[in-house]
């Protein structure tokens, strides 16, 4: 509850969580805000790209689908999949950072080195490799995106469990004959809890833009669903006719993506109020 | 220091390894059969088998790992699927094209980052503050294929100021090729019409390329200067009567940017993958366009080496940064564990 308040009295940081907010809004609704709802399938190719104006605000795209419409209803599916993604990084991330940083041993040091493996292959490249291998798709795009951000979760929960298990209320819990499980579960991760959550937002921003990329490059999202980087990569062969069929679903990733980033930068000044939004 | 950098060398060697069998791991165990993928789909269960008994795909899964672990340490990547031609001297010939890309994104990166860190951090909480915390936040929020076609829609098209795509002209021909990076080729050649014109091209994808690691270089750069100007011994220095500029610029600036330097070497991963994208869109002749074109062409020998190559790079890279660092600051190198 104090988080919250010392939140909403940071300008920039109220600025991301209404974004983000408003996108959830939005995405929950979709298909009754959306002027064209219909137009996440249907096309007309009578009134293809035309120009922002008062029936079209954005426009429309190369098959007379209102962009508008598009920027929404794709907003449902781009928050699906960060939150899908940065679930099963988690997932992964947390009980391989809890593990490694509890104990000394081989079975750490295994474990970090594995992390700094996945570390040392730029996402990207992994991203398409794994979405190449098996079938191009969404759900391949997912698993290739959570395969590659769970390190960043190992590391962030390794460095936290770290710096607690020397803590001398966790001494104390060992003392009076707590469990490894129950300290761990009940008492370290609670307390590594604010560095996670600060990681998973910016991981939330991260994955979007990853995410649109993978469609842009045609290993995402397939036509013709209402994706933002794959309406930009259509829009690349209707340039520079058509300015507004890249430039509003760009704006949408931008948006969000910066939402999410003031959010998790407004958080971590919270966390820690030393370094006054500073570290990354 | 020399003891430093060679250990340094062999703390990336684990890495490295488990980045060979990491690649063995993602062609041989996740994709299912690569055989039937090489196959295509309208193959016959004999050629299947043809196929999986000449690239050895009968074998142990063991001894599998073992050839392949051989063939790369031999350099040995295959040849492509799709052009015949040896993986590694394809690579060869494209990885010079986004070293220089990178290198040169990198370059303005830092060359505007850090100094906007440390105004920023001078003017902590001012309205200079405010806007450079927009960029950085900013800067990291843009999808750069997006920023790329933006620009490109603006300096290329509407304006025409600047080249849309490619890496030189066709017209003006390339330098002979030295180190493949084309800026230090023409020079060498002495050729500066064409120094001029692989500059040109080389603003547009540098630009969008660097804005990310821009972000990241200004906001560590300026948190690092936060916590400097906080010590004691600055407060000395100035009550002993240094002047402000000296004080900031080396004193201040080379305590703070330690840790920007470390961030600079993690931000190049950012960058290769960043690469991908841009390359795609401006043309540019290099890893990416090639990981690209490999991912369409269902190469997987392709896209296996690049993924190596990138992990070597990003590993050669990070020890490069490690010993800089231990340049700026030796404490680092006595305490390495």
């Amino acid at each position: 509850m104090i988080a919250l308040r010392r939140l909403l009295r940071d300008p920039v940081a109220c600025f991301g969580l209404l974004l983000v907010l408003g996108a959830l809004f939005i995405a929950l609704f979709a298909p009754w805000i959306a002027p064209y709802p219909e137009d996440a399938y249907e096309s007309h190719i009578m009134q293809r790209l035309r120009p922002p104006s008062a029936e079209f605000p954005f426009g429309t795209d190369n098959l007379g689908r209102d962009i508008l419409s598009r920027v929404i209803l794709g907003t449902r599916s781009a928050l699906v999949v960060a939150v899908a993604v940065v679930g099963a990084s988690l997932l992964i991330g947390v009980p391989i950072g809890l593990l490694a940083g509890w104990r000394d041993g081989w079975l750490s040091d295994v474990l970090m080195r594995l992390t700094d493996v996945f570390l040392a292959v730029p996402q990207l490249i992994l991203a398409l490799a794994l979405g190449q291998l098996l079938a191009p798709g969404l759900s391949t795009a997912m698993l290739a995106l959570a395969l590659t951000y769970w390190p960043f979760f190992a590391r962030t929960v390794y460095a936290e469990t770290r710096r607690l298990r020397t803590a001398l209320f966790v001494d104390a819990l060992a003392g009076i004959g707590a469990s490894t499980t129950r300290i761990l579960l009940l008492h370290v991760l609670p307390n590594a809890a604010p560095a996670i959550l600060i990681r998973a937002t910016i991981g939330m921003g991260f994955t979007i833009l990853t995410a649109a990329l993978l469609g842009f490059l045609g290993v995402g999202a397939a036509p013709p669903s209402p994706d933002w980087g794959l309406a930009v990569a259509e829009a690349r062969q209707h340039l520079p006719e058509a300015w507004w069929f890249p430039t509003f679903p760009g704006l949408a990733i931008l948006l969000l993506v910066l939402g999410f980033n003031l959010l998790g930068d407004g958080l971590r000044d919270i966390a820690d109020p030393r370094l006054r939004r500073s570290r990354h | 220091m020399a003891r430093y950098i060679l250990r340094r060398v062999l703390l990336a060697l684990p890495a490295l390894f488990g980045l060979v069998l990491l690649t063995f791991v993602l062609t041989r165990v996740i994709p299912g059969d690569p055989a039937a993928t090489l196959a295509g789909d309208s193959a016959t269960p004999a050629q299947i088998a043809d196929i999986r008994a000449r690239y050895g795909l009968d074998r142990p899964i063991w001894e599998q790992a073992l050839v392949h672990v051989k063939q790369v340490l031999t350099g040995d990547l295959g040849s492509s699927i799709f052009s015949g031609r040896p993986v590694i001297e394809e690579i060869g010939f494209r990885l010079p094209a986004t070293l220089e890309l990178t290198f040169f994104a990198l370059f303005l990166a830092t060359a505007i980052g850090i100094p906007l860190g440390v105004v920023a951090a001078l003017n902590h909480n001012g309205p200079v503050d405010q806007l450079v915390r927009l960029i950085s936040v900013g800067g990291l929020a843009i999808a750069s294929f997006w920023l790329a076609l933006m620009l490109q829609l603006v300096f290329a098209m509407e304006w025409d100021v600047l080249p849309l795509r490619g890496r030189v002209e066709v017209e003006l021909g390339t330098p002979p090729l030295r180190t493949g990076f084309l800026l230090i080729d023409s020079l060498l050649a002495g050729r500066l019409d064409q120094f001029r014109d692989a500059l040109w091209h080389l603003v547009l994808p540098a630009v969008t390329l660097c804005l990310p690691g821009l972000a990241s270089i200004a906001r560590f750069t300026r948190s690092g200067m936060l916590e400097m100007l906080q010590k004691d011994f600055v407060l000395y220095a100035r009550a002993a009567g240094y002047g402000r500029f000296r004080l900031y610029a080396i004193y201040v600036l080379r305590n703070a940017v330690t840790v920007t330097v470390t961030q600079i070497g993690l931000l190049f991963g950012a960058l290769i993958s960043g690469a991908v994208a841009v390359e795609a869109i401006y043309d540019w002749p290099g890893l990416g366009t090639y990981a690209v074109q490999a991912i369409l062409s269902a190469d997987y020998k392709a896209l296996l080496a690049v993924t190596l190559v990138v992990g070597v790079v990003y590993a050669a890279v990070n020890v490069l940064v490690d010993v800089v660092q231990a340049l700026v600051d030796p404490r680092v190198a006595e305490d390495i564990r």
